[in-house]
């Protein structure tokens, strides 16, 4: 009898909680959202636009990108989604590629077509740039003091041995502003000298973290003392009042942050009325907000900017020393990502050691010379700077159907050549990065035992 | 025996078809909708075994899988250095700190997700307060949360209660006159305990060790945010994560877990099969207590006082932060403020009645349908009973993402007519079943191992007298099994409280998201610190209140029927 009475109390809850919402909705009144920004943003927005336009409801849905990407995805049949709302731009390149997108062209004027030297808006109209970001290099003021370290200004700066155990980042395959980084500097560099100052790099890194927010966590709680972050985490987390400053290195570049609307939006006018909102004068002021701090891609917002924001249109210095070439980006994206994750992200700690070995002969080697002892020294680092393959290699169509095979695309032909699977590809590189840290490690530690 | 035996007991036929049915829609369609790319080979689309092997001759993997059996197997021993002394005094002694003991002992529990972590770091991080103090004092720094030792640090400390309360419910039960014997019959102090107390006390303890080591062995929070890689959930999250569906080693992994965590609960098992725990007696309640002396006295509250201080760590450090403005590379913080706590009640009070609601309707589906496959189990000859057990057993392997995604998958398409035809994985019932299926794990285990120590001569004496087989259940079974049907449901509800992996997945607006949603979507800026910290100690408050009333309500009842416990 208990167990009926407990049923019965729950049925009771059950159809009481449902039917309330039911009798508040009505037709594009409303507008879905769903976004990876936090609060801060989002909340600031859906309050102004609310205000501009009364009668429309804002629902924002927070989901990190790659779980909003997967639940626009998986409910793509009988959307409910207006907007889909976040930095990345590759996260839009996947539901462009899936036709999830719908095409808009805004109408707010005054907006360039470039911030730094990347396009504002998608080139085919899918989606829409709203504000820019950098990446760049973010301090704690009271762990630098402390523990004595310089501050980096660049980021050939961080292979240095003072900088060992203090460093964290997240990976590009978690973050898509983070592969932009990391394509930009081997843009910039080059493939071996990008990918060498890479793993120069992450011989320092703490960590690798997870989340991309998990790096300004690390920094603002002194967990380690800097981060190579995106510019408003190095911004809102000072307007926060946390002991931090942030610059950008010379090799930087400006990625806009954006805004599409999702096939079969079940709210469109609203949708649009919100993109334009979002462009507008009024909207691109908000960017400014102290907890929010983005670029914004209208110039002419920059007047109301405080005195030390920095304006990427005026300063060229910002995200134009790169060339950035969205195509080779997008044509070795997979491949770049897992190399980093074999290499860099689950090998860090092997990564580290070597790197700590080098750095402890290099000390020992200052101020002597030993042609033997350098020789190993400058082995050991090339044996760190390997990479299992070739720029020329480093494309996704070298390896068909390895990182990019859709289970539920069935071959047409039987005979066809059956591409290796991703995990056997991903296995040799991680034995070859094993075994080269191992020996390059070995090698210094040869060379300070000379010395 | 065989069928004839679904013939004889209708009543029992139906109840396990029920529950099979409920098993099959909510956890194994939307799993195996899931898992299915594991057997699969990625170009052909045929079935395989080869992703099988590419794991096993994959070297992270190799390592990866190492690590976590390790980390898994440490964490059950620190767990039970906890809980064992803990277990021990309350219910050995006429102890004052009792109470204390078994209402903290859920605390660890209620660890919400991101907050927790953060917390830690700023007490035990490699620059936390505590290594400040003691760079300070001594020139030294302990690397307590770097790489595996910090996982099997973190989760010790927040699964051990597992233990505790399996153990405590165990000893508990234990019948005095067994005791009495031994002494009748010469036996004392320690071969006492480790003849008659020990053996007595294993289903629970057994029951409880399992469960820490299944949570740890899958857990994946704790690692992704000390950011250790090398061990097999965060491997199966990373994957399936940031490479999808295209990738099918996040599956294969998942598929490890699950064959691994049921073959531990079977080896679990297989170490409890054919010893006797049940007791007859259950008015006498428990091991005969006796007054410390008072030296004994002092070294038990040292002892518990230092345990203590660990376990409630966390939430010290989470206190610190939702009352601190900024904490950074400082041993306290540099202020302090209530604005956070104002902040959360004039934005979002909606998390916390969301959070009762949904975690208090999943623990109750929970504790009925574990007391139900309990019952089977152990009493009914249903061909097929134990599959029932291990199904939903195996709920507890699989990583909450898997689930959310499955349920997407499943029941996107199905449209709710009542709420105009919004589909069934949106509404946020959804996640209530999904929590429910996710945390049925726990409840199961404290109601078999209760039912294992009630004889079967209690249940044929009330037969005998005349009660049909309901009212043998209601009136005998269900009350002799209170205190375990608690403990199953503190544990599931507790758990579900600050349940995130899934939630995320399924929560299509945040009006309908619970309190670890909440946490999430504060934590991902840097002014959501304080906040999220505020809306953490609010989950553990709100939750600590509910297992509070939850103790007094059984409490009260188990009175009512004369088991009122002695002490």
């Amino acid at each position: 009898m208990r167990n009926f009475r407990i049923f019965t109390a729950m049925a009771l809850i059950v159809i009481l909680m449902s039917a309330a919402p039911a009798a508040v909705m009505a037709l594009d009144d409303k507008l879905v959202i769903v976004t990876s920004y936090p609060k801060d943003l989002t909340g600031a927005f859906k309050t102004a636009f609310e205000a501009a336009h009364p009668g429309i409801t804002v629902e924002i849905l927070q989901k990190k990108t790659s779980a909003a990407v997967k639940y626009i995805q998986e409910t793509a049949q009988g959307n409910t989604s207006d907007l889909m709302w976040a930095s990345a731009p590759d996260a839009f390149e996947v539901l462009k590629a899936d036709g999830l997108l719908a095409k808009y062209s805004p109408q707010a004027p005054g907006i360039p077509e470039k911030i730094g030297s990347y396009p504002i808006n998608d080139p085919d109209g899918y989606y829409i740039g709203f504000a820019g970001s950098g990446y760049g290099i973010m301090w704690n003021t009271r762990y630098l003091k402390r523990k004595k370290i310089p501050v980096p200004r660049e980021w050939e700066d961080l292979k240095a041995a003072v900088y060992h155990d203090h460093v964290g980042m997240s990976a590009p395959s978690r973050s898509g502003t983070t592969h932009l980084t990391v394509e930009t500097v081997l843009q910039g560099e080059g493939w071996n000298k990008g990918w060498a100052l890479w793993k120069e790099m992450a011989g320092n890194f703490k960590m690798v973290t997870e989340r991309s927010f998990g790096v300004p966590e690390g920094v603002n709680s002194g967990d380690f003392g800097i981060g190579i972050v995106i510019d408003f985490f190095g911004f809102s987390s000072q307007a926060t009042g946390f002991p931090v400053e942030f610059v950008y290195p010379t090799v930087t570049t400006l990625v806009p942050a954006n805004i599409a609307m999702i096939k079969n939006a079940p709210h469109p006018t609203a949708a649009q009325t919100f993109i334009e909102f979002l462009l507008s004068v009024e909207g691109q002021e908000l960017l400014l907000d102290p907890a929010i701090r983005r670029l914004p891609v209208n110039p002419a917002t920059y007047a109301k900017a405080p005195k030390e924001f920095p304006n990427p249109f005026t300063d060229k210095s910002i995200g134009a020393a790169v060339k950035f070439d969205v195509q080779l980006s997008k044509d070795r994206y997979n491949i770049v990502n897992s190399l980093f994750d074999v290499m860099i992200t689950y090998r860090r700690a092997d990564l580290a050691e070597a790197m700590k070995a080098i750095h402890a002969a290099d000390a020992a080697l200052a101020g002597k010379s030993n042609a033997q002892a350098q020789a190993l020294v400058d082995e050991a680092r090339a044996l760190i700077a390997a990479m299992p393959i070739t720029d020329a290699d480093a494309k996704d169509d070298k390896f068909p159907g390895v990182f990019t095979s859709d289970v539920f695309k069935k071959r047409k032909k039987a005979n066809a050549k059956v591409p290796p699977r991703q995990a056997e590809i991903e296995e040799q590189w991680d034995s070859f990065a094993k075994q080269n840290y191992a020996a390059a490690k070995a090698k210094a530690e040869q060379a300070k035992d000379m010395l | 025996m065989a069928f004839s035996e679904y013939r004889k007991h209708p009543g029992q036929t139906l109840v396990m078809f029920l529950i099979a049915l409920f098993l099959l829609v909510f956890l194994v369609i939307p799993v195996v909708k899931v898992i299915f790319v594991a057997f699969m080979d990625a170009t052909t689309g045929e079935f395989t075994l080869v992703n099988f092997k590419d794991f096993f001759s994959t070297a992270l993997f190799r390592e990866s899988f190492w690590n976590s059996l390790y980390v898994g197997v440490m964490a059950v021993i620190v767990a039970s250095l906890f809980s064992m002394p803990l277990a021990y005094f309350t219910s050995r002694f006429e102890f004052r700190g009792a109470v204390i003991i078994q209402s903290l002992g859920i605390i660890p529990l209620i660890m919400p997700p991101f907050v927790g972590a953060v917390a830690m770091m700023m007490l035990f991080g490699r620059n936390g307060s505590v290594n400040l103090l003691l760079e300070d004092w001594l020139g030294i720094n302990i690397p307590f949360m770097e790489g595996l030792n910090g996982v099997i640090f973190v989760e010790s400390l927040h699964y051990f209660p597992f233990i505790l309360i399996n153990l405590s419910a165990a000893l508990h039960n234990i019948d005095r006159s067994m005791e009495e014997s031994a002494q009748n019959l010469g036996c004392s102090g320690m071969r006492l305990f480790r003849r008659i107390v020990l053996p007595l006390s294993m289903p629970g303890y057994m029951a409880g060790a399992s469960l820490v080591f299944l949570k740890v062995f899958d857990d994946l929070g704790t690692p992704l945010l000390l950011n250790v890689n090398n061990m097999l959930a965060p491997q199966a999250y990373l994957r399936i994560a940031s490479i999808g569906i295209k990738d099918p080693m996040g599956y294969v992994i998942s598929v490890i877990l699950v064959i691994i965590a049921l073959s531990s609960m079977w080896m679990a098992m297989r170490m409890l099969k054919g010893k006797e725990y049940a007791t007859v007696q259950k008015g006498g309640g428990g091991l005969a207590k006796r007054r410390m002396r008072p030296w004994e006295t002092v070294m038990a509250w040292v002892i518990i006082l230092l345990i203590m201080t660990l376990v409630l760590a966390p939430h010290i450090g989470l206190t610190l932060l939702s009352f601190g403005t900024i904490w950074s590379f400082s041993i306290i913080p540099d202020g302090f403020t209530l604005n956070h706590f104002a902040a959360i009640f004039a934005e979002t009070p909606e998390y916390m009645t969301n959070t009762v609601l949904y975690s208090a309707i999943a623990a109750t589906i929970d504790v009925i349908l574990g007391t139900a496959i309990a019952y089977l189990a152990l009493r009914s000859k249903l061909i097929g009973r134990q599959w029932l057990d291990y199904t939903a057993m195996a709920a507890v392997a699989i990583p909450g993402l898997v689930i959310g995604i499955g349920y997407l998958r499943t029941f996107y398409s199905i449209q709710v007519p009542w709420m105009e035809n919004q589909p069934l994985a949106t509404w946020w019932i959804a996640i209530v079943i999904a929590l429910s299926i996710r945390r049925l794990p726990y409840a199961l285990r404290a109601c078999t191992a209760a039912l294992q120590q009630i004889s079967v001569s209690l249940e044929e004496s009330a037969e005998n007298l005349g009660a049909g087989k309901f009212a043998t259940i209601r009136k005998i079974v269900i009350p002799l099994m209170g205190g375990g049907i608690l403990a199953g449901f503190v544990t599931s509800f507790a758990t579900a409280a600050v349940e995130l992996g899934m939630t995320l997945m399924l929560v299509s607006k945040n009006s309908d998201g619970p309190l670890a949603y909440g946490i999430y979507v504060y934590m991902q800026s840097a002014a959501g610190r304080g906040p999220g910290a505020a809306l953490g100690i609010m989950a553990v408050v709100v939750v600590g209140l509910c297992t509070l009333i939850s103790h007094i309500i059984i409490d009260r009842r188990q009175k009512k029927f004369g088991l009122g416990q002695a002490s």
